[in-house]
């Protein structure tokens, strides 16, 4: 019998036992749902963390130091180290050819100084840390009271939140105010200014007590953590660039003197490089290094991570399935009870000159239908199960005071995936079914009332 | 007994079905060897358990002899394939029973078109077919009606147009005034007779109405215990 008339038989079939085939397909729909549902959970929260860790800058971010640095990671202590002949200054000249280096995105200064503030008339102490355009995409600033800088050039400072209610305990009426912050401005001894240049080996610098008005714009809660070396300590958050202007005297200008190293000319202790993706990171790190600098990056935890979400998957998957399988269970239920129901309808069917195959895929696409019907159904159910605990979830971190995130996803292989795994399951549970329908003796099955 | 004959529509040439009940074997058909012209109308004829049915069932493709070869229009069914049967069911035999086998969920087109679709005809001709199969045995008029809403000797004509819309060479009828009063029954055997009538067209009906049997066939064949008791003209 051709495809579509048989697909006409089954769907008349399906018809007659209305509601028991709804219950059998809703029984799939449920299983598929409960599979969907965590699916989509599991993939929605590799998302999240993905994406949040693709923010972080904790993966894709190289932080380089001189070789000559004491603090800097992998020198080993003053007494082991030896002189390196490839030792450069990290000045501006290394970081504009950082920034030419293949697959680098941004290549920034950590300019952290320690100050006073003064905000209605009362001093305050804190670390200032600059902050580079590029954090605005990091997480960090999601929810924050106020705003991000408007520009990079901004005379703006975003406050860390505890420090902010050192100021007044109630945040919000801090921005749109104006504070002081009271730094040592370094510069260059006299003679350096005059002669350019000046005396390499002629150490020193003066430091002169300044003072800049910055506008509060916004309260950050969670203190933002952006590339390792972070702004972990950093209570008062100013753009980077006005950062740079500022020239403050940081603690490592201290060392340079001690090391009589220091030539008046801007030099970084460390510089935080931003590549395109975590897998460029390796290449970019030994570049670097060939460049004469020291560096360090993170190991790129994506991986580890998607094997961690893999498994959990597979886990989910598992336990989800058991509401397929007792599903499943049903389909062959339905079907057995529906062959001994028409075994005379069969019988008629062989005597006007049905096959066994005939037979056989009549109850295929019976079972395979009503796999369809499921699949789609709990696919949809399924969706709306992971919206529903990603919005329950919201509710709870919005009263939490906490951004919001989408904990569910469903891809497109997770629909179609979900639709044929139904279908599939539901075929392979009206195998038995219908072989036993194709085996039956049709002499047999005509005498049976 | 009749010997096997290379012009007959149907040879049964020493048929035998045996069934094992326990451990004593029925012998439902026993050695029978038989055969039926083309445009024969052969009643056969026989009491409760002869094994009449059983033999019918072997000419139709139904069962296979447990020994001996049925032969219908050249083919021999004890060889062929499950798939051959089918085939065989379909093309070159019609079949009627006696509670009528109609499909009660389906109107009277749907069940004289099922054939036709187990043939796989074009959508296009099943129509026409199941009319003209319609029109013959009179109920036309009938065609989106539901077996339930007709009498028997309706039900039972509807199952006629069903065995005659693929144009079978054998028709096969278990039985067919079995649940119908004698005037029906009697209507029955005159449109069966006037089917018999199109050139080709070989019936072979079990009956144990001996009357009928004797005004409509051509040949009474009687059965006894599995065996061919007798195979002459009627009386």
């Amino acid at each position: 019998m051709k495809f579509r008339d048989l697909s006409d038989l089954a769907f008349r079939n399906l018809r007659e036992a209305v509601l028991r085939n709804s219950l059998t397909t809703l029984g799939v729909a449920v299983g598929v749902a409960s599979l969907v549902a965590m699916l989509s959970l599991g993939v929605g929260l590799q998302q999240l963390a993905s994406s949040r860790l693709a923010k972080s800058g904790l993966f894709d971010s190289i932080f380089v130091t001189p070789k000559t640095n004491l603090r800097g990671p992998g020198g080993g202590p003053p007494a082991t180290r030896t002189p390196d002949a490839k030792a450069r200054p990290l000045d501006a000249a290394a970081r504009a050819e950082i920034s030419r280096l293949p697959n680098v995105v941004e290549v920034y200064p950590q300019i952290r100084f320690f100050t006073e503030v003064r905000y209605d008339g009362k001093p305050y102490a804190t670390m200032v840390a600059g902050m580079p355009e590029s954090s605005k995409a990091s997480g960090a600033f999601d929810g924050m009271q106020g705003h991000f800088f408007s520009s990079p050039n901004a005379d703006e400072a975003i406050l860390q939140a505890e420090f902010a209610k050192e100021l007044n305990p109630q945040t919000w009426l801090l921005i749109g105010k104006d504070l002081v912050l009271r730094y040592a401005e370094r510069q260059a001894l006299p003679w350096q200014a005059q002669a350019g240049d000046g005396p390499e080996n002629s150490g020193g610098f003066s430091v002169v007590p300044k003072e800049k008005h910055f506008r509060i714009i916004g309260v950050v809660e969670t203190e933002p953590a952006s590339g390792f070396g972070g702004f972990g300590s950093g209570r008062l958050l100013i753009p980077l660039p006005i950062a740079e202007t500022l020239r403050a005297a940081q603690v490592n200008d201290l060392r340079d003197i001690l090391r009589d190293s220091s030539s008046g000319k801007p030099a970084y202790s460390s510089l935080t490089v931003r590549v395109k993706s975590p897998s460029l990171v390796v290449t970019t790190e030994a570049k670097l290094k060939d460049l004469g600098f020291s560096a360090f990056s993170l190991l790129d935890a994506s991986k580890a991570l998607r094997s961690f979400f893999t498994v959990l998957d597979i886990l989910l998957g598992i336990f989800s399935s058991v509401a397929l399988a007792v599903a499943t269970l049903g389909i062959v239920n339905t079907l057995v009870m529906a062959v001994l129901e028409r075994r005379r309808e069969i019988g008629i069917m062989k005597a006007l000159g049905a096959a066994d195959g005939d037979v056989k895929q009549l109850f295929f696409i019976e079972a395979g239908v009503m796999g369809l019907f499921g699949g789609i159904v709990g696919t949809v159910i399924g969706w709306l199960i992971g919206r529903a605990i990603s919005f329950g979830t919201n509710v709870y971190l919005h009263r939490q005071n906490l951004s919001s995130v989408d904990i569910s996803s469903v891809p497109f292989w997770l629909i179609l995936g979900g639709i044929l795994f139904a279908v599939l399951v539901s075929l392979a549970a009206g195998l038995y079914p219908a072989s036993r329908a194709a085996r039956l003796d049709p002499v047999q099955a005509l005498r049976y009332e | 007994m009749t010997m096997p004959d290379s012009r007959s529509a149907i040879q049964l040439d020493q048929v035998s079905r045996h069934y094992l009940m326990g451990e004593s074997i029925i012998r439902a058909v026993d050695n029978v060897s038989a055969a039926v012209a083309p445009g024969e109308f052969l009643a056969l004829l026989g009491s409760s358990g002869s094994g009449k049915s059983t033999l019918l069932n072997l000419i139709a493709g139904l069962d296979r002899p447990s020994s001996g070869s049925v032969i219908a229009h050249g083919q021999d069914l004890s060889k062929m394939s499950s798939l051959e049967l089918a085939r065989y069911r379909r093309q070159t035999v019609g079949m009627v029973f006696q509670s009528f086998n109609l499909l009660p969920r389906m109107t009277l087109e749907e069940n004289v078109e099922l054939p036709l679709r187990l043939a796989e005809v074009g959508r296009s001709e099943r129509a026409a077919r199941v009319r003209e199969a319609l029109a013959r045995v009179g109920l036309e008029k009938r065609i989106g009606h539901r077996p339930s809403e007709l009498s028997g000797g309706e039900q039972q004509r509807t199952a006629i147009a069903r065995a005659l819309v693929n144009r079978p060479r054998i028709l096969l009828a278990d039985e067919p005034t079995g649940n119908l009063d004698s005037a029906t029954g009697e209507s029955i055997l005159t449109l069966l007779r006037e089917i018999q009538k199109n050139p080709g067209m070989t019936i072979v009906m079990v009956t144990h109405e001996r009357a009928l049997a004797e005004r409509f066939a051509d040949r009474l064949a009687v059965m006894g215990d599995g065996k061919l008791l007798s195979n002459g003209a009627p009386g």
